[in-house]
C-alpha cells in the first residue's frame, strides 16, 4: 500500500475522530475554567475555613489520584450505583473537574502575585472588597495566568486520550479499532501521534508565545 | 454509606494481597522511569549547554513533540508499533521507556529553570574570587540548583507516580490493571476505583505537602528580593502546570 | 470652640504581636486644617496615618469623622464591634489616601485610574467621571499623559496621578503616607508643588513627611512622633525652630545634617 493508501485509509478517519478529541477538550476546558476561577474566587473573598477547607480538599483529591482513575470512579463506579452518564460525557466531567483543581491553584496563585498595595488602594477609595476584586485583582492576574492555562490546555488535549479507556471515539480508541483490524501497527499509531502533534503543537506554540511576552514586566 | 464501607472491609482480605505486589510494580515502574528521565534530561541539557547549533534545534524539536504527544500514544508506539520493526518489549520495559522519555522532556525543562534561574553575578562572583568553571559550577552553581530544583522534582515525580497508572493499558500488572481485573471479577467498580484512588492519595498527598513546604522554604528564603520573589512565584504555577 | 473637629483620634493603640508599634496617640485635625507628622523612621507614624482610614485597624482606641466613628458599630449600648471592609467602604470614600508606592492600578490608564472611584463607587456614568477625571489630572497638571498607562509615567507623574485620584473622590480629608519617600531626587519637586497647591486651597490633610522644609511651609501644626507616642505638637514654626524635647532636637539636628550631605 502507498502513502496516498495510508493517508485515506488511516490519517482520514483518525482525522474525523480528532472531533470527539476537540469536543472533550473544549467542554472539560470550558468546565475546569469555571470550576477554578469560581472556586479560587470563593476562596479569596470569604478567607474562612467552611469555605476553604472544603476546596483545599477538592483540590487535592483532584490533584493526587490519577486521571484514569477519576475516569473509571465516575464511568464505572457511578453506573455502579445508578447514575449513569456516557462515556464522552464522563470524560468532561472527569477531566474537567480534575482541571478544576489544578485550576484553582493557578488561580489562587495569581491572585496572591497581585501586589497587596492594589487592594489597599481600592480600599481606601472606598471600594467594597468584591469591587476591589472585580475591577483590580482579576484585571491583574490574567497576565500572571494566560501561560500556565495554555499549558493546562496542551496538557488537557494529550489526557484526553486516556479516554479511549472508556471507549469514547476520540483519536486513541480508532487507532485501536483500526490496528485490530488492519494489524498496521506502527504507521497507524504513528499517524495518531501525529494528529496530537497537529492539535498540541500550535496550542503549545501560542501558550510559549504568551509566556514571553506576559514574562516582561509592564 | 455504611454498606459500602462494609462491603469494603469485606473483601479487602481478598485485594490487599492482590494489590500489594501491584502497588511494588507501580513504584518500580516509577522510580525506573524517574530515573532513566532524569538521567536522558541531564544529557540533553549537557548537550544543549555545549551550545553546538547543528544540535540545539533538533533538541529542542525533539522535546517539543515529546511535550505535545499524550502518553498513551507513546506506550501504545512502543509496545504493539515497535514490534512492527522488529523489536519487542516487555509491557514493563516499554511503560518503563515510554514514561522515562515522556518525563525526559519536562525534567529537561525543570533543569533548565533551575540553572536558569540563577544570576548570572553568582558565577561571576566565583569566578572572581579564582575559581575555576568546573569549581563554580560545583560549589557555587550546582548548590543552589539543587535547591531550587527540589521542589519542581518532586512535583514532576508525583505527575509521574500518577501516570504509571497509564502503562495498565498496555497490560504492565501496576495498580490500575489489577484493579480493572478485581473489577471485571467481583463487579464492584466503585468500590475497588475508591480504594486504589485512595492508595494513590495516600503516596501522593504526604509528598505533595512535602513539594509545597520545599517551595515555601525556598521562597521564604528570598524574601529579601521582592523581584526575584515574584519571578519564584510565576515560575512555581508555570512549573505545577506543566508537570501536571 | 466647642463645635465637633474634622478628625479626632482618641488614645490609639496598635500592636503586631509582642511589638508595641502605637502606644497610645490623640489628637484631633479641624477643618480646613493641615497637619504635618514627622519622626524617624519605625517611630509609628506612617500606622498612625494609616489607622485612620482602618486599613490598619488599631488594636484599641477610636477614630471620629466628622463625629462618627471610623470602623466600629455599635452594637449594643457599651459594646462595639469592628465593621467588616465592606462595611468600612463608605466610610473610606470620604478619606483620600495618597501611598507612599503610588499604587496606581496598571491595568488602567492615568484617566481610568481616577474615573473608577467617581463611576464605580460615586455612581457617576462613565461619561461624567471621565469628565471629573480630566478636570483632577488639569489640577495635577497631568493633563497631558491622561491617556498613558502607569507604566509609561515617571514615579512623579504617578505620584500625581495618584493624588489626582484621591482628589476624584471629593474626599473630607486627605492623607499623605511619605508621598516623596520612594522618588528620585529630581522628581520630588514636582510632587511637593502639587501638595503645595492643594494646601493652598484650604484642605484639610495630614501628612506623614520626611521633608522638614516642606513640613514648615504648608503645615498649621506639627506632630513629632517617636517610639509610638507624640512627643511634642504645635503650630509648625514654634515645633520646628524651638524645639521642646531633646528627642526632636537631635532628629532635626541628623535631618538637617541629611539635608546638607
Amino acid at each position: 500500500m502507498g502513502l496516498g493508501g495510508y493517508i485515506t485509509q488511516f490519517l482520514f478517519p483518525l482525522l474525523i475522530a480528532a472531533k470527539v478529541t476537540v469536543q472533550v477538550s473544549l467542554g472539560a476546558f470550558m468546565f475546569a475554567i469555571a470550576t477554578g476561577l469560581i472556586l479560587a474566587t470563593f476562596r479569596y473573598l470569604l478567607p474562612i475555613a467552611l469555605i476553604r477547607l472544603p476546596i483545599a480538599v477538592f483540590v487535592e483529591i483532584f490533584r493526587n489520584v490519577p486521571s484514569l482513575t477519576h475516569l473509571f470512579i465516575i464511568y464505572f463506579g457511578l453506573a455502579y450505583v445508578g447514575i449513569r452518564f456516557g462515556s464522552i460525557s464522563s470524560a468532561i466531567i472527569a477531566l474537567g473537574l480534575i482541571g478544576g483543581a489544578t485550576l484553582t491553584d493557578v488561580f489562587r496563585a495569581g491572585f496572591e502575585a497581585v501586589h497587596a498595595g492594589q487592594r489597599e488602594a481600592a480600599l481606601a477609595v472606598g471600594m467594597t472588597p468584591r469591587l476591589a476584586f472585580r475591577e483590580i485583582i482579576l484585571p491583574q492576574t490574567w497576565r500572571v495566568t494566560l501561560p500556565p492555562i495554555g499549558n493546562y490546555a496542551v496538557q488537557l488535549v494529550k489526557d484526553t486520550s486516556l479516554v479511549a479507556a472508556i471507549a469514547a471515539p476520540e483519536v486513541m480508541f480508532t487507532a485501536r479499532n483500526l490496528v485490530v483490524t488492519t494489524f498496521e501497527t506502527s504507521i497507524i499509531y504513528a499517524f495518531a501521534a501525529g494528529v496530537y502533534l497537529l492539535l498540541c503543537l500550535p496550542l503549545s506554540r501560542f501558550a510559549k508565545t504568551l509566556e514571553q511576552r506576559m514574562a516582561i514586566p509592564r | 454509606m455504611i454498606q459500602f464501607l462494609q462491603t469494603l472491609f469485606d473483601h479487602l482480605p481478598l485485594w490487599g494481597p492482590r494489590l500489594l505486589p501491584a502497588m511494588g510494580n507501580t513504584a518500580l515502574i516509577t522510580l525506573a522511569s524517574f530515573g532513566l528521565a532524569l538521567g536522558l534530561a541531564i544529557v540533553f541539557e549537557l548537550l544543549r549547554s555545549l551550545r553546538i547549533t547543528l544540535l540545539l534545534r533538533p533538541i529542542a524539536l525533539a522535546l517539543e513533540i515529546l511535550r505535545s504527544v499524550p502518553i498513551l500514544a507513546v506506550l501504545y508506539l512502543i509496545y504493539f508499533g515497535l514490534p512492527g520493526v522488529g523489536i519487542t518489549l516487555s509491557p514493563f520495559a516499554s511503560g518503563t521507556i515510554g514514561l522515562g522519555v515522556v518525563y525526559s522532556a519536562y525534567l529537561a525543562e525543570v533543569l533548565r529553570a533551575g540553572i536558569g534561574a540563577m544570576h548570572k553575578g553568582q558565577r561571576e562572583a566565583a569566578l572572581a574570587v579564582g575559581m575555576t568553571p568546573l569549581m563554580a559550577f560545583r560549589f557555587v552553581i550546582l548548590p543552589q540548583a539543587v535547591r531550587t530544583m527540589l521542589a519542581p522534582l518532586l512535583v514532576s515525580l508525583i505527575s509521574l507516580m500518577k501516570d504509571s497508572s497509564i502503562c495498565a493499558l498496555i497490560a504492565v500488572t501496576e495498580l490500575m490493571l489489577e484493579a480493572r481485573l478485581i473489577m471485571s471479577e467481583y463487579f464492584l467498580p466503585m468500590h475497588i476505583f475508591v480504594l486504589v484512588g485512595l492508595i494513590y492519595f495516600a503516596i501522593a498527598w504526604p509528598m505533595s505537602l512535602f513539594a509545597g513546604y520545599l517551595e515555601r522554604r525556598l521562597n521564604h528564603g528570598r524574601r529579601a528580593g521582592a523581584p526575584a520573589r515574584k519571578k519564584a512565584v510565576w515560575h512555581r504555577i508555570a512549573l505545577r502546570t506543566a508537570a501536571e | 470652640m466647642t463645635s465637633t473637629p474634622l478628625l479626632r483620634v482618641t488614645d490609639v493603640h496598635k500592636s503586631f504581636g509582642a511589638l508595641d508599634v502605637l502606644r497610645g496617640v490623640s489628637f484631633t485635625v479641624a477643618g480646613g486644617e493641615r497637619v504635618a507628622i514627622i519622626g524617624p523612621s519605625g517611630s509609628g507614624k506612617s500606622t498612625c496615618l494609616r489607622a485612620i482610614n482602618y486599613l490598619e485597624p488599631p488594636t484599641k482606641g477610636r477614630i471620629e469623622l466628622k463625629g462618627s466613628v471610623i470602623g466600629e458599630r455599635e452594637v449594643a449600648p457599651g459594646t462595639w464591634r469592628r465593621m467588616s471592609d465592606t462595611e468600612l467602604a463608605p466610610q473610606r470614600a470620604q478619606i483620600g489616601m495618597v501611598f507612599q508606592l503610588f499604587y496606581l492600578w496598571p491595568h488602567l490608564t492615568a484617566r481610568e485610574n481616577v474615573a473608577l472611584q467617581p463611576e464605580k463607587v460615586g455612581g457617576l456614568a462613565r461619561k461624567e467621571a471621565l469628565e471629573l477625571a480630566d478636570t483632577m489630572l488639569a489640577k495635577v497638571h497631568m493633563s497631558h499623559k491622561a491617556h498613558e498607562y502607569p507604566e509609561r509615567l515617571s514615579g512623579g507623574q504617578q505620584q500625581r496621578v495618584a493624588i489626582a485620584r484621591a482628589l476624584a473622590q471629593k474626599p473630607a480629608l486627605l492623607l499623605f503616607d511619605e508621598p516623596t519617600s520612594a522618588l528620585d531626587p529630581e522628581l520630588v519637586g514636582e510632587v511637593l508643588s502639587v501638595i503645595h497647591e492643594l494646601a493652598d486651597e484650604g484642605r484639610s490633610m495630614v501628612l506623614v513627611t520626611h521633608e522638614i522644609r516642606f513640613a514648615r511651609e504648608v503645615a498649621d501644626r506639627v506632630f513629632f512622633m517617636d517610639q509610638g507616642l507624640i512627643v511634642e505638637e504645635g503650630p509648625a514654626n514654634d515645633v520646628l525652630t524651638n524645639p521642646q524635647s531633646e528627642r526632636l532636637q537631635a532628629f532635626l539636628r541628623q535631618m538637617h545634617r541629611q539635608d546638607r550631605g
